[in-house]
């Protein structure tokens, strides 16, 4: 079986290269890198790859070496001297296999059938160093010295950070690159080393709360869980004890300027050269969707792992909504979009690259992109074939002779099928009044003939308070029975709620989970400030193993030998997903605020009565009333006595 | 006699059958008037889930039922409805034999002062006859069965009814004098809900009343009986926590229920005082304002105890009103219980004052409950002050029908050493007044 995927993954690549050239050498290993770049699951051809280039390493990491002695001033124009020495099939540092630390950088654009604008910025910085051992790490060059501290002195494994402006409309835009829930979303394993976990948790998001400038210290007990199944670490080392692994999602987090700056400064170029010139705030946050992200994990620098390095990945999608009926022309440009155009990549950077995803534009009909670009390249993408244009921005070709690029789409027509996402989900809370309630959860499989399994994960703050035994799963009008269920009951004012189960959905099919909770009366300091708006309840995360779309095709009638298309290949069969739900917005009822003196006083008055009837009852005794003398009597009496004659 | 209290449970029986077949049975079970987080059925139904799913039912803030009841249920899940039935037809049985046996004694107690000529002669009036004590076991069971709290309760399956139970098989054991059975269900009784536990200080002076032993300090046989009751009441209630022990394998239960009934984190609307005053409560004077209600409920167990001593039943009945006033989550369920006992004292009705505006309070009250949350919760035309107006005047209502009660009980009693009418040194008819 192996060296049947080692042929085909060859052949592909050959294919891929037979398709593309008529260009030099030098970028037959670009597209090698390209795939590396792209297809990160795609093991067998990344080995091929390292395995050809092992030979050159010793000459390569001496001219590195060489690079970083380099001051920082000149650092540019040392860069591009060493480009301008080396010979050609070494030009691009991506296929560098043991460099210190690397920094790349890429744009993929998709146009979506919905006619909006998908823009996922990534740059990802790999750093062959460790923060565990004792020495202390100072010299800092492409790494963000700020994250390398926290990654210290927290003892993290694996960090993800998120933060969404706006949801993510699977069903009329696909599949993201990278899924994000609205809101603010942290997740992070950490070291086994760490005793007190809760307590370094609590430290990390204090610190990553000023790094980039959002309200992560909101997160504390009542919004942190720690899943069983649905979070695994992303990087190398399965240690799956998930006592260290802690969880939790902001969904009333509001992602804006002051978030986006932070997250630029960790950039080695910051926001002067490269792709991250086209971040430019005011565009950024005008648009559907906006997601930024920080994900560091170690992972493995050669295909023995024999060592290790840290990657920090910074991601950036934006949809853009530039659909405009009324104008009838649909086009848009990097101008356009990001009100910027591109003239260099960043110096810094071992590779640069735009891609365009053309793969429902094979023939030029629905769009046109220009200026055109001969370079081809494909990927697996999230199960699905994928075709892009790619632009290399270290190529001073590419920016022409206006020494700027400003990539331009013009629709011709607006036809097209979008292929269904095979796995999507929403939610809702149903019912009336603010006394109970019910999360209803629906999991589409739109997958034609098979069946999957899916993680759900729910998180639900302690104020909704559920009730697990009216949990119902159907599917098709059966009742589907979750095969493991891991249910956390709620402590008030402690720990929210955590249910993670697996569920089969079965093909072609719609699985609800309902589950009903009841709404408590929270203390009247509990409220936020705007209580009547309603509390958040973070998305659901739905993880799952989904059978791929090329897999779907058991016909083929592309141009792949017969012989490799009987049994349907393994790596392809099946691509990892994670779909995130809306969030919940229910209201509770609520105290009234204005008095909580008059509150104090009425009771404590009830209570009173209470008392003071019983007191009259229990220290007083019935006795014959004699009639009180008069006022003027009294008076009369009082003189009488001061005067010496007995009373009246 | 058998008979009509046999037709009394047939009735009651099918009244509570019919509703738990009819749509209403659902509704009631949702009432926050009717369940508390503390007896909420549902809640008993999601403890055994969380055993099903092997998730302690303690580890979270759902579940505050003892766990002898998530055992009780693991076996009777399926016949809850008789087991809440059979819960009420037994708190009647016992009440109506504790009336019986009570008036029984009052009656002979009566006899003996009459023929001791210790009561003045113009009291003959409030001289209470057999024949109109006749009924009153009866009624008693009546008032206890079709009282329609208690019919809410059943339906809604509240445990609140099996507490209930427990108390009244104490005050039957206590009546009939059986020492050890006292000590037995009152230490169930605490165990449920720890407020019956002020109910001691009455058992023991009925007990001791009935074996002729003084209360004086300075005997020993005083101090001795106490020291028996208190073993074997402390006695039971050791074996009942430890084998709560043994069946769960944690003390987690020991928090979840006693320190959720003591520090009232669950804020959700009943008809007691605590739960809005504890929502709008400044945080640092929470726990000061937790203190004061909660010794509330016990305070008055002396200065009762010491007023009533030669009338423990009637203080057995002003401690269950004072709990099922003051406690931190009353339900309907509570007030019935000492509802039950108002034709026990209705030779007192010649004394109360404004039973007439009480009663008509604690109706007009029971009917805006469930329109104020209406317009609460569900219309949203109301706030919260609505809800709460009416617990307060609900509240005061019932202080009210307590403490008339007691005036009319102390009145009576004054009435029976200094006569019915009394003169003022003038020879004018002269008022009563405490002073």
């Amino acid at each position: 079986m192996a060296a049947h995927r080692c042929s085909y993954s060859a052949l592909l690549l050959i294919v891929c290269s037979l398709s593309v050239f008529s260009v030099a050498d030098s970028q037959e290993t670009t597209l090698a890198g390209d795939h590396h770049d792209t297809a990160v699951d795609d093991n067998p051809r990344t080995d091929t790859v390292t395995a050809e280039q092992t030979a050159e390493q010793p000459a390569v990491d001496q001219r590195r070496w060489e690079a970083t002695e380099v001051e920082e001033a000149t650092l540019d124009d040392a860069d591009t001297d060493t480009r301008d020495s080396i010979p050609p099939e070494t030009a691009v540092p991506s296929s560098v296999p043991h460099p210190k630390d690397d920094f790349q950088e890429e744009l993929v654009i998709r146009p979506l059938h919905s006619g909006d604008i998908y823009a996922s910025f990534q740059f990802r910085t790999l750093w062959e160093t460790d923060f565990m051992r004792g020495n202390k790490v100072s010299h800092y060059r492409l790494f963000p010295k700020s994250l390398g501290q926290v990654i210290s002195k927290f003892s993290v494994r694996e960090l993800h950070i998120s933060f969404t402006q706006g949801y993510w409309r699977t069903m009329q835009w696909g599949q993201p690159f990278q899924p994000s829930p609205p809101g603010a979303e942290l997740w992070v394993w950490f070291q086994d080393s760490v005793t007190d976990v809760d307590g370094t948790w609590k430290e990390l998001t204090n610190v990553l709360s000023g790094i980039f400038c959002a309200s992560l210290n909101f997160i504390d007990s009542t919004n942190t869980v720690q899943p069983s199944a649905s979070f695994k670490p992303l990087g190398i080392g399965n240690v799956t004890d998930h006592r260290f692994l802690r969880y939790a999602i902001l969904p009333r987090e509001i992602v804006c300027t002051e978030n986006l700056t932070p997250w630029k400064k960790l950039l080695p170029c910051g926001s002067k050269a490269g792709l991250a010139v086209l971040l430019k705030s005011e565009k950024l946050f005008h648009s559907s969707f906006h997601s930024q992200a920080v994900h560091i994990r170690p992972v493995c620098q050669d295909w023995q792992c024999k060592t290790t390095s840290w990657e920090l990945r910074q991601t950036l999608n934006v949809v853009f909504d530039l659909h405009t009926p009324g104008q009838g022309k649909r086009e848009w440009s990097l101008f356009k979009m990001f009100s910027r155009t591109l003239t260099e990549a960043c110096p810094l950077a071992s590779s640069s690259k735009i891609y365009i995803d053309i793969t429902d534009d094979p023939q030029g009909e629905q769009f046109e992109v220009s200026p055109a670009t001969p370079l081809l390249s494909q990927a697996m993408v999230l199960g699905d074939r994928r075709t892009f244009s790619v632009y290399d921005l270290t190529q001073q070709l590419t920016f022409g002779t206006a020494r700027s690029l400003n990539l331009l789409i013009r629709w011709k027509s607006s036809e097209g099928e979008m292929l269904r996402p095979l796995l999507h989900a929403e939610r809702y809370v149903a019912g009336y009044g603010l006394q109970t309630g019910e999360i209803h959860t629906l999991m589409y499989n739109n997958h034609p003939y098979r069946s999957f399994p899916v993680l759900l994960l729910d998180s639900v703050p302690w104020y909704l308070r559920l009730y697990i035994h009216t949990l119902t799963v159907t599917s098709k009008g059966k009742d589907n029975k979750p095969s493991y269920i891991h249910y956390q009951p709620s402590k008030d004012r402690v720990r929210p709620h955590l249910l993670e189960m697996l569920v089969q959905l079965p093909p072609n099919s719609v699985t609800e989970v309902t589950v009903q909770f009841e709404r408590a009366l929270l203390k009247w300091t509990e409220y936020t400030p705007d209580p009547n708006h309603g509390f958040y309840v973070g998305s659901s995360v739905i993880s799952s193993l989904v059978p791929s779309i090329v897999a779907m095709d058991t016909n083929s009638t592309q141009e792949r030998p017969l012989f490799s298309s009987f049994f349907p290949c393994k790596e392809e069969s099946s691509y990892f997903v994670r779909v995130y739900t809306e969030p919940l917005l229910v209201n509770l009822p609520t105290p009234d605020f204005s008095m909580p003196y008059n509150v104090i006083c009425l009771t404590c008055t009830v209570v009173a009565v209470g008392y003071g009837s019983l007191y009259n009852l229990l220290t007083r005794s019935f006795q014959i009333e004699e009639p009180s003398p008069g006022l003027a009597k009294r008076i009369a009496n009082v003189i009488r006595k001061m005067r010496g004659v007995p009373p009246l | 006699m058998a008979a009509p209290l046999t037709l009394l449970l047939i009735v009651a029986i099918t009244v509570r059958a019919a509703l738990y077949r009819s749509s209403l049975a659902d509704l009631i079970s949702e009432r926050v008037e009717v369940v508390s987080p503390l007896t909420a059925w549902k809640r008993v139904v999601e403890g055994l889930a969380l055993l099903d799913l092997g998730v302690s039912p303690y580890s979270g803030d759902v579940f505050h039922e003892t766990p002898l009841i998530i055992y009780l249920f693991h076996f009777l899940v399926d016949y809850a409805e008789m087991t809440f039935i059979l819960a009420d037809v037994i708190t009647a049985v016992a009440l109506y034999l504790t009336v019986k046996d009570y008036n029984k004694q009052v009656f002979r107690k009566q006899k003996y002062a009459l023929e001791a000529d210790r009561y003045p002669l113009d009291c003959l009036e409030l001289i209470r006859s057999p024949k109109e004590m006749f009924y009153i076991p009866l009624k008693v069971a009546m008032f206890y069965l079709l009282n329609p709290f208690t019919i809410l309760s059943c339906v809604a399956k509240s445990t609140c009814g099996l507490n209930n139970a427990a108390i009244a098989l104490f005050i039957l054991s206590t009546v009939k004098g059986n020492v050890l059975l006292s000590a037995i269900f009152l230490s169930v009784a605490t165990y449920q809900s720890i407020y019956p536990l002020t109910l001691c200080a009455a058992a023991l002076l009925y007990l001791m009343q009935r074996q002729y032993i003084p209360v004086n300090f300075r005997r020993a046989s005083f101090w001795w009986f106490i020291a028996q009751y208190a073993f074997m009441y402390l006695g039971s209630l050791f074996v009942i926590v430890c084998l709560s022990f043994f069946l769960l394998g944690s003390w987690d239960y020991l928090p979840s229920v006693y320190g959720f009934i003591l520090s009232v984190p669950d804020l959700t609307p009943n008809i007691g005082l605590f739960w809005y005053f504890f929502a709008e409560m400044f945080e640092h004077f929470r726990l000061f304002f937790l203190c004061v209600f909660q010794i509330n409920v016990f305070f008055y167990t002396i200065p009762l105890s010491i007023k009533l001593k030669e009338h423990p039943v009637f203080l057995i009945f002003m401690q269950l009103a004072v709990i099922s006033i003051f406690k931190s989550y009353p339900t309907v369920g509570d007030i019935a219980l000492y509802m039950a006992f108002l034709p026990v004292w209705s030779h007192l009705h010649r004394f109360l004052r404004n039973i007439f505006l009480v009663s008509c309070v604690l109706l007009a009250c029971s009917a805006l409950f469930p329109v104020l949350w209406h317009l609460w919760i569900y219309a949203g035309s109301a706030n919260s002050n609505f809800y709460y107006a009416i617990t307060l005047l609900f509240n005061v209502a019932q202080i009210l029908l307590v403490s008339d009660y007691f005036y009319a009980f102390l009145r009576r009693e004054h009435h029976l050493t200094y006569g019915l009418y009394l003169k003022r040194k003038d020879g004018s008819e002269a008022t009563l007044v405490l002073k």
